[in-house]
């Protein structure tokens, strides 16, 4: 039974402190209630009701298939399944070293980077194509899955170049294309108003939210599908985390987005659905609300809780 | 005097004349007896304590002073008699002479009853004006004429005390700043290689500690390699190319340690964060790593750079002439220009030094060239430095 959900996580305490610190013109919606007026309407989001799983109208972007990951002798992720909808933001909750993040790596394939890191069982497939293939160039992936990371990392040169970097190492050198896909780029950011006065300095003079939003226009500068966060607001204090929360809620009309948090509270904020891992396995996983709501497993309670993690 | 009790007179002295003062300095007395981290407390053990602590302050500060005043000791030496043979009293201050001149002898010679100094090719124009006047004289004589009696010329000759030691300044920058860009570009590639590409195993650690020991080889060692594969198997002879190649054997383990150290401080998170834009490992490196690692890797280089000029053994079988008439760009091909041999100040210091007769002419020549040499590998090291500010600011 599809129904229509008026109220988004992503509201609520960041639009409030957005207004408190930045005394932004703010609009009252009749339905929506306070919001800040720089942020542009967004047409309501179609959901389940609670209690059932993904939605019907979401296509499947992301599937994970019995799947297995080592590091060396060390098991990391056990027996997984998981399919993320398009255009949704999930959520990978639990404690440190449940294997969120490795999962999460493995849909850009980073961790190809490790040595020792295998995927021993199983499948990955991004809109039905298997990212483990022999003949899939993780060069090419990594175009259509972005990623950003938890210590924000902006590379030692200008914000301009820093957000026309990925387009640089495609080949593309004409100053008109790079110029509206940085400005395009920073837009959907949220940091073009601030920083399109001051594009040639540095990217390391930013403050740490603008570096992190900066961070996400880099990556969404090639036009990815899939943008993946890992911890995002992890060094980021509670306004700059708000900004984050809400440009997440706006990116999720154009693009899937799974992020990775340690904060329940964020997770239930921004996220559409949510998997909840603990020690290798996925414990839980479905709609936000019902999993912060009604959870299944007595795991999955009590760390929503706050019994453990 | 106890800690305390250096409180309590700057209590005083603040608390200024009167019974309020008095009593509160009593005050503190008895607070201070019952206070049990005071250090009445413990007594003897409290002492010792700060005994050994301030002792061993003291062994480590002695140590500290003892290294500066050697520093000072040599450079102070090196500086005040190189500086008689470098600076004049009178404008312009500078011995132009010593710095663009190439080495000559000296001739000291008894002169219409006043001994006089002269370089070489003065010293001939001189006694060849001489002859021509005694035998104009000669004659002026003939005719019956009375003429003053010509004395021969009779020299003392030093050699290289005269003259200056322009070539050697141009041959040492030369060697340096070839030597280090084979180098730098060597060992920044190996760099690259063994920290980004290599896998790590017991093969990489075999590799590196093998480039740690050729860093303690001597460097005659390398002279004497350079001098059997260059000069004599690649048949290059003496000459730039062999001495740069040579030095540059020398230094790289220097410049791979560091080119290494530099790219390891790069964070991890920007090879991530370049990758997962879906760059290739070397476009990552290319504009990635690299741009933030090479301040680190110039600033570690300049021990490279003072090494590869300070070294005379290296060079001494490879590219150092004792004595070449002829400035390293005076010649006929410019493909010649890297199978030629140069002077170099190390090699000269080491030839005024030991090869040629002792005093106290030569010494001038000595001191005022070590001196040179300093101000040389300084200014290298100088603008090594400018090279990388330029680096940083350009991101």
């Amino acid at each position: 039974m599809v129904t229509i959900e008026n109220l988004t996580p992503s509201r609520g305490l960041a639009n409030r402190l957005l207004e408190t610190h930045f005394m932004r013109s703010a609009v009252v919606h009749p339905t929506l209630g306070t919001r800040a007026g720089a942020i542009v309407e967004r047409p309501p989001v179609l959901r389940v009701a609670p209690g059932r799983t993904a939605p019907v109208h979401a296509p499947t972007a992301i599937e994970v298939e019995h799947l297995d990951f080592a590091y060396g002798a060390k098991q990391a992720l056990f027996d997984i399944n998981l399919a993320l909808p398009a255009r949704q933001v999930t959520a990978f909750i639990g404690p440190s070293g449940c294997g969120k993040t490795t999962l999460l790596r493995c849909f850009n394939r980073m961790n190809d980077l490790v040595d020792v890191a295998r995927l021993t069982r199983g499948q990955i497939r991004i809109h039905g194509a298997d990212i483990n293939a022999a003949e899939v160039d993780p060069i090419l992936l990594r175009k259509r899955v972005g990623m950003v990371f938890q210590k924000s990392n902006p590379f030692p040169k200008s914000i301009y170049e820093n957000v026309a970097y990925g387009l640089r190492i495609q080949g593309q050198r004409r100053r008109a294309v790079l110029d509206a896909a940085v400005e395009q780029a920073l837009r959907s950011a949220a940091l073009w108003d601030e920083v399109k006065d001051r594009l040639g300095d540095s990217g390391l003079a930013l403050s740490g939210g603008q570096q992190q939003r900066l961070c996400i226009a880099r990556a969404l500068a090639v036009e990815p599908q899939v943008l993946l966060m890992d911890e995002p607001c992890a060094a980021l204090d509670p306004i700059a985390t708000a900004k984050i929360e809400e440009l997440i809620g706006e990116l999720k009309r154009r693009y899937t987005i799974v992020i990775v948090t340690h904060s329940m509270q964020q997770a239930q904020r921004c996220s559409d659905q949510t998997c909840f891992f603990y020690m290798g396995h996925l414990v839980e996983s479905g709609a936000t609300r019902q999993i912060f709501t009604q959870p299944t497993d007595p795991q999955t309670a009590a760390y929503i809780n706050g019994h453990f993690g | 005097m106890t800690m305390k009790a250096q409180l309590m007179g700057g209590g005083e002295k603040s608390f200024g004349r009167g019974s309020a003062a008095v009593e509160r300095v009593s005050e503190n007395r008895r607070a201070a007896a019952t206070n049990p981290f005071s250090t009445t407390a413990d007594g003897a053990a409290s002492r010792a304590r700060r005994w050994l602590e301030r002792s061993s302050v003291g062994l480590l500060r002695a140590a500290t002073y003892v290294v500066l005043c050697c520093g000072l000791a040599v450079f102070g030496d090196i500086a005040l008699k190189g500086s008689r043979t470098v600076f004049r009293a009178e404008w312009p201050f500078v011995n132009v002479e010593f710095l663009t001149q190439a080495p000559e002898s000296l001739h000291v010679f008894e002169y219409a009853g006043e001994s006089r100094e002269m370089g070489d090719r003065e010293f001939r124009a001189f006694a060849a004006s001489e002859r021509a006047r005694a035998v104009a004289a000669e004659e002026e004589g003939r005719k019956g004429r009375a003429a003053p009696p010509a004395e021969p010329l009779r020299s003392q000759s030093y050699v290289y005390a005269a003259g200056g030691i322009w070539p050697c300044i141009v041959g040492t920058v030369l060697l340096v700043t070839g030597a280090m860009g084979i180098a730098l570009v060597l060992g920044v590639g190996a760099a690259i290689f063994l920290s980004e590409y290599a896998r790590e195993g017991r093969a990489l650690r075999l590799i590196r500690l093998s480039i740690l020991n050729l860093a303690g080889v001597p460097s005659i060692v390398f002279g004497l390699f350079g001098f059997a594969l260059f000069v004599n198997f690649f048949g290059w002879n003496v000459s730039l190319l062999a001495g740069w190649c040579t030095l540059a054997v020398m230094v790289l383990p220097v410049v791979i340690t560091a080119a290494e150290e530099a790219l390891k401080a790069v964070p991890r998170g920007l090879r991530e964060g370049s990758l997962a834009l879906g760059a290739t490992p070397w476009q990552t490196i290319r504009r990635a790593v690299l741009p933030c690692a090479l301040p680190g890797i110039f600033t570690s280089s300049i021990l490279g750079i003072a090494r590869v000029a300070g070294e005379t053994a290296p060079i001494m079988f490879t590219a150092a002439y004792v004595v070449r008439d002829k400035l390293p760009w005076e010649v006929e091909r410019i493909s010649d220009f890297v199978f030629q041999g140069v002077m170099a100040l190390p090699y000269h210091i080491y030839v005024v030094a030991t090869k040629i007769p002792q005093n106290e002419y030569s010494s001038r020549v000595q001191y005022g060239t070590a001196f040179v040499f300093l101000g040389v590998v300084g200014l290298l090291a100088l603008s090594s430095l400018l090279l990388r500010n330029r680096f940083k600011t350009s991101w």
